[in-house]
C-alpha cells in the first residue's frame, strides 16, 4: 500500500464530515429563523387588531353613546395589551382585550342602526378576521417551533445543536392557568 | 410514501423536473419518428440513405422547441390557465371576507399572500395555481362564493392553499400545460397524416419497391404513437391528481382545524347539478372537485381525475370524529 492512502482516506472523511456539519448546522439555522419569523407574525396581527380599536370605537359611540361602559373597558383592554411586556403578561391582556371586544360585538346586537351602519360592517369583519389571524398565527408558530424542536431532539441533529447552543424554542401558550389546566387533563386517580 | 410537506415538496420538485425531461424526450422521439414516416411516405428510398446529420437537426429543432414550450408554461402557464377559465382577479375592497379568508389560510400555511381570482360561473369549484408559492393564485366562482358559510369557505380556501404549499401547482401546471401541447400536436399530426394520405395518392403507386413493407412498419408506428401518446398523457395526468386531492383534504384540515367546514362545502358541491363551462379534460384536473359532470364524461375508475366526493367527506367526518383526542391546546 502507498504511503499516502491511509491520510488521503482520513482528510476525505474530515472532509465529508465537515459538509455533513455544515448541512446540519444549517438546516438547523433555517428552522430557528422560520420560528422567529412566525413569532413575529404574530405581532404583525396584533397591531393590526391595535389599529382597528379607535375606528370601531368611535363607529359604536355615534349609535350607542350610552354604552360608555363598553367602550371605555376596550379602550383600557387595548392600551393595557400595548404596554404588556413579556409573553405571559401580553398574553393575559391580549385575553382580556378579547373577552371586551365580545362584549361589544353582543351590545351592538342591541342597536339595529348600527348593525346596519356599513363602516360597522366593514369593521365587524376586519376584527373577525384579525381574531383569527392572531389565532392562526399562533397555530403556525407553534407548528414551526414544533418541527424545530423536533428537529433539534433527533439524532444526530442533537448533538450539532448542543455543540452550537441552539434551545428548543417555548410554544405559544394561551395563559398560565389554561396551560396548568391543559397539564392538569390527563391524570388518572386510583 | 412522502410523510411530512417538506417530503411532498422535494417529491413534487422532482416530478416536475422529471415531466419537463419526459416531455421533451418525448417530442425529440416524436419528430424523429414523424419525420422519419412523412420522409419514407414521400420518398421511399430515403430508409436506405440515413442522414444522421439532418435526423440531429431534426432533434436540436424539437428538443428546442420543447424546452420553449416548458419554459413559457413554466412562467405564463398560470396566466394561461387562468385566462382560458375566464377568471378575473380581485381586490380586497371587491370581496372583503373572502380575501380575508384567504389571508388568514395563508398566515395559517405560513405563505405570501396569493392573487384572488373570481369566475363568473354559476357551477361550484375553486382552483389554486402558479409555480410556486411566492407566485400563486387562488380561483373561485361565483357559484361556489355564493353558496358557502364563512367556514365552509375557509375549507375550501385551505385546500387551495394546501396545493399551493405542497407544490402540486407547479406539477399541475406543468402537466396542463404540457399534456395539453402532446394532444394538441397529435391532433395536428393526424390531419396532416389524412391530407397527405388524401393528395399523394398516385406519386406513391410510380414508386412502391422494395422499401414498401418498411414504408407502412413507419407509418404504423407513426400512427401508433399520435394514437396513444394523448391515451397515456391523459392517464398519468388523473393517476397524479386523485391522492392528491386525499393529501389536499388532510392538509386542510390541518390548518382549519375543523373538518366539518371542508366537509359541508363538498356536500354543496355535489349536490349542485351546474356545469362549469368554461373548464375541460385538460383543465379538469385543476378543480376542487370534478367540473365534468356528464356520467359518460366523467367515468368511473382510471378515468375519474378526482376520488368519489362521498369518500372524501367521509374520510373529513372521521377526522372531526376524533378531533376531541386530536385538538391542539394552542390552536385557538
Amino acid at each position: 500500500m502507498e504511503p499516502w492512502v491511509i491520510p488521503a482516506i482520513l482528510g476525505g472523511v474530515g472532509l465529508l464530515l465537515v459538509l455533513w456539519l455544515i448541512g446540519v448546522y444549517n438546516g438547523l439555522v433555517t428552522r430557528r429563523v422560520e420560528t422567529q419569523n412566525a413569532w413575529s407574525q404574530i405581532d404583525v396581527q396584533l397591531k393590526r387588531r391595535y389599529d382597528l380599536i379607535p375606528n370601531l370605537v368611535e363607529t359604536v359611540k355615534g349609535y350607542a353613546s350610552h354604552e360608555k361602559d363598553t367602550l371605555e373597558k376596550v379602550i383600557q383592554a387595548r392600551n393595557l395589551a400595548m404596554g404588556a411586556k413579556g409573553v405571559a403578561e401580553q398574553a393575559a391582556a391580549e385575553n382580556v382585550l378579547t373577552g371586551t371586544l365580545k362584549t361589544l360585538f353582543a351590545v351592538a346586537e342591541a342597536y339595529p342602526d348600527l348593525k346596519a351602519n356599513q363602516n360597522f360592517l366593514a369593521l365587524q369583519e376586519e376584527l373577525t378576521s384579525t381574531e383569527n389571524r392572531i389565532g392562526f398565527s399562533r397555530q403556525h408558530y407553534n407548528d414551526v417551533v414544533s418541527q424545530y424542536n423536533t428537529t433539534l431532539m433527533q439524532f444526530p441533529a442533537n448533538v450539532v445543536g448542543g455543540m452550537f447552543g441552539f434551545r428548543p424554542a417555548d410554544f405559544f401558550q394561551l395563559d398560565a392557568a389554561e396551560a396548568a389546566a391543559v397539564r392538569q387533563a390527563p391524570q388518572v386517580k386510583f | 410514501m412522502p410523510v411530512t410537506f417538506r417530503d411532498l415538496i422535494a417529491d413534487n420538485k422532482r416530478k416536475s423536473f422529471w415531466l419537463v425531461a419526459g416531455f421533451c424526450l418525448f417530442i425529440i422521439a416524436a419528430a424523429l419518428i414523424l419525420a422519419l414516416g412523412v420522409a419514407a411516405y414521400w420518398f421511399p428510398d430515403a430508409i436506405a440513405h440515413l442522414d444522421f446529420r439532418q435526423a440531429a437537426l431534426v432533434g436540436a429543432l424539437a428538443g428546442g422547441f420543447a424546452f420553449l414550450v416548458s419554459t413559457l408554461s413554466y412562467f405564463e402557464g398560470d396566466s394561461l390557465i387562468l385566462g382560458i377559465s375566464g377568471a378575473r382577479e380581485i381586490a380586497h375592497r371587491d370581496d372583503p371576507e373572502l380575501f380575508n379568508v384567504v389571508e388568514e389560510m395563508a398566515i395559517a400555511a405560513g405563505l405570501p399572500m396569493p392573487r384572488v381570482y373570481l369566475i363568473l360561473d354559476p357551477a361550484p369549484n375553486a382552483f389554486a395555481t402558479g409555480r410556486d408559492p411566492e407566485h400563486a393564485s387562488v380561483a373561485i366562482t361565483t357559484g361556489l362564493r355564493a353558496m358557502l358559510n364563512r367556514d365552509e369557505l375557509q375549507g375550501v380556501i385551505a385546500h387551495e392553499m394546501s396545493h399551493v404549499r405542497n407544490y402540486d401547482i407547479r406539477l399541475m401546471l406543468l402537466l396542463a400545460v404540457l399534456i395539453g401541447t402532446i394532444v394538441m400536436l397529435s391532433d395536428l399530426f393526424w390531419q396532416m397524416l389524412r391530407f397527405t394520405s388524401g393528395g399523394s395518392r398516385g406519386s406513391k403507386s410510380k414508386s412502391d419497391k422494395g422499401g414498401g413493407v418498411i414504408v407502412l412498419v413507419i407509418l404504423v408506428l407513426a400512427l401508433l404513437f399520435a394514437l396513444v401518446a394523448p391515451i397515456l398523457a391523459q392517464i398519468i395526468q388523473l393517476a397524479v391528481s386523485r391522492q392528491r386531492e386525499f393529501l389536499a383534504d388532510a392538509s386542510a384540515v390541518e390548518l382549519t382545524r375543523n373538518p366539518l367546514g371542508l366537509a359541508g362545502a363538498l356536500r354543496k358541491l355535489d349536490a349542485d347539478p351546474h356545469e362549469l363551462k368554461s373548464a375541460n379534460r385538460g383543465t379538469a384536473h385543476l378543480f376542487i372537485a370534478n367540473p365534468i359532470k356528464k356520467f359518460s364524461d366523467r367515468g368511473q375508475h382510471i378515468w375519474a381525475s378526482h376520488p368519489p366526493i362521498q369518500e372524501r367527506i367521509a374520510r373529513l367526518e372521521a377526522l372531526a370524529g376524533a378531533g376531541a383526542t386530536r385538538q391542539v391546546p394552542a390552536a385557538n
